[in-house]
């Protein structure tokens, strides 16, 4: 069956999406995918960072910050698109029931990924204002980092439905979550610079899309941007359509029969 | 006669080298219920889920309300209502919400919506629960609140499967009451069941379906007559008692079947043979007018032994 695109009516999942949220939005927001990233911030930002002294010359609490505000987008994109997505999927059958409306699968799998994009939009955001509220924004190039946090989120959001469309239970989400994000999470420059890593391991994170949206961030929240820095985010733009198709497909293999 | 609500020819669909629905041919009007009847793995499910156009055809042409489902499926989706065997509900919503979530799909502005919501909440019987925690609803009120669902963008054709499997007697029935009140008021069905008394109730018109083809289609009554006759009389007992009982009644019966240890007689008037037959005292010898079942087991019954 030849894939469609999608259309605006994926707004509608979107807001079908925000409608159950509104009734549980509180435990969401205080859990893992906020909650997380404050934890190792302070944790590590305050308390580790009196070890450490500076990096490239930044406190450490400082360093950490935007890979702290990045990661936690990451996170809840792929929480909302994985598990999130999994139950409307298969538990709940939402997408078979939006399916009999005017709506396409295509615009379904587009909806929950807006939504999942926006999950991580919306947490990477708070994290950006608690930790300005820090005072560790610098720059009112802080203002910026939404845009990265959109780009970032439809990626992971888009990935994390993939994993959704093959998995046959939750159990499979700990592979992706403890192989692809930890992963990510803890060599794409969030706690330390890249450059510190072996040869081979820094050739390997030149491929993980987290650490273009790490290092952006953080020259943008010292004030200094520069296309060395941003153009490089652009790489997060094949992986996100790759992405994104590659869901739509399978999630038509999975359901319509 | 106006244009028909459905219409297929050679309709066709295989998955892999399974064919579900094989080259069946089918039409109908507008005003009428009409339902496919069967076992399950019949066809009838795919079948309706082709209507609805979420499952593409293999084969043939299926036309629904003037369109083509393999061309125009979000315009032809538009003006259906699906009733699902699966109840797909939001279960994080209450019966309102889960209306007004519902008829964002269609495009139905907010007041609108919520005067629909309303409507048919009450048509369902379920005004009282509008604003309850969607586990505290039985499975009767679940199936209801599809129904109300089903009706928020005022289809021009239902679309059941299995609208009352796994209820429990009252529940079918105010489902059955509520269907026959719909079709009263125009709405054009179609549903599928395995429950005969429930195409006998409802349906204008049946299809009988096994193995991906329709064996049979018309009026309930009509195809019950033509085929069986007025009357059935079951005789239960071993072989011996069989034969005998199609001794006495040699060259008197339009019919026979016979299933494990039953005998099933087809006949015009079955009072009539009543007096011949008890005089064998069969454990169980019983007296009743033919109905589906008996078409059924005539037609796809030798298969169904399996």
């Amino acid at each position: 069956m030849a894939l469609a695109w999608p259309t605006w009516r994926a707004v509608r999942v979107w807001q079908r999406n925000l409608a159950v949220f509104r009734k549980y939005s509180l435990p969401s927001l205080l859990g893992p995918s906020i909650g997380e990233p404050l934890l190792y911030l302070l944790g590590l930002g305050f308390g580790l960072g009196t070890l450490v002294g500076t990096v490239r010359g930044q406190r450490y609490v400082e360093f950490v910050a935007p890979g702290m505000v990045m990661s936690s987008a990451m996170f809840a994109a792929a929480y909302e698109c994985t598990y999130g997505a999994y139950v409307r999927m298969m538990h709940q059958r939402t997408y078979e029931a939006i399916i009999t409306t005017p709506l396409s699968l295509e615009d379904v799998v587009a909806g929950d990924v807006l939504w999942g994009a926006s999950k991580g939009t919306f947490n990477g955001t708070v994290m950006l204002t608690v930790v300005s509220l820090f005072g560790l924004a610098h720059s009112p190039w802080t203002l910026a980092l939404p845009v990265i946090l959109a780009l970032l989120s439809l990626l992971f959001a888009s990935l994390s439905l993939v994993v959704a469309a093959l998995a046959r239970s939750f159990e499979f989400f700990n592979y992706y979550l403890t192989l692809v994000i930890t992963p990510m999470f803890l060599f794409c420059g969030v706690f330390f610079p890249v450059e510190s890593l072996p040869r081979w391991a820094q050739m390997m994170a030149k491929f993980l899309p987290l650490t273009y949206a790490v290092e952006a961030s953080r020259a943008l929240m010292q004030g200094r941007p520069s296309f060395d820095v941003l153009l490089p985010l652009l790489w997060i733009v094949p992986p996100l359509l790759a992405a994104f198709l590659l869901a739509a497909r399978l999630v038509r293999r999975r359901l319509i029969h | 006669m106006s244009q028909p609500a459905v219409t297929a020819s050679r309709l066709t669909k295989r998955f892999g080298d399974l064919v579900a629905v094989d080259e069946i041919d089918f039409e109908l009007e507008v005003g009428e219920c009409f339902g496919f009847l069967g076992p399950n793995g019949a066809g009838k499910t795919t079948t309706v889920r082709m209507i609805h156009a979420v499952t593409p055809i293999t084969a043939g042409d299926l036309v629904v309300l003037g369109l083509r489902v393999d061309r125009e499926p979000a315009a032809i989706k538009r003006r259906l209502g699906v009733v699902p065997q699966e109840e797909n509900l939001d279960p994080d919503l209450t019966p309102w919400e889960n209306l007004l979530v519902f008829a964002r799909y269609f495009d139905i502005p907010r007041v609108e919506a919520r005067r629909r919501a309303a409507e048919f909440l009450e048509f369902v019987g379920l005004t009282p629960r509008a604003g309850s925690p969607l586990d505290e609803l039985s499975g009767g009120m679940k199936r209801r609140l599809l129904i109300a669902r089903a009706l928020l963008n005022q289809p021009e054709l239902l679309v059941l499967d299995e609208p009352t499997t796994g209820l429990d007697p009252q529940a079918r029935h105010l489902v059955w009451q509520r269907l026959r009140t719909l079709k009263a008021q125009g709405v054009t069905q179609v549903l599928t069941t395995h429950y005969m008394e429930e195409a006998a109730r409802l349906c204008d018109r049946v299809a009988l379906m096994h193995a991906g083809r329709i064996l049979r289609q018309g009026r309930p009554a009509d195809l019950v007559r033509a085929e069986i006759g007025e009357d059935v009389i079951e005789i239960r007992g071993d072989e011996a008692l069989h034969r005998a009982a199609l001794a006495l009644v040699d060259g008197r019966t339009l019919g026979r079947e016979q299933t494990g240890d039953t005998l099933y007689l087809y006949c015009a008037d079955g009072r009539a043979l009543l007096p011949t037959l008890s005089g064998l005292r069969p454990p169980h010898l019983l007296h009743r007018p033919a109905g589906l079942e008996d078409l059924f087991l005539k037609v796809a019954g030798h298969s169904l032994q399996e």
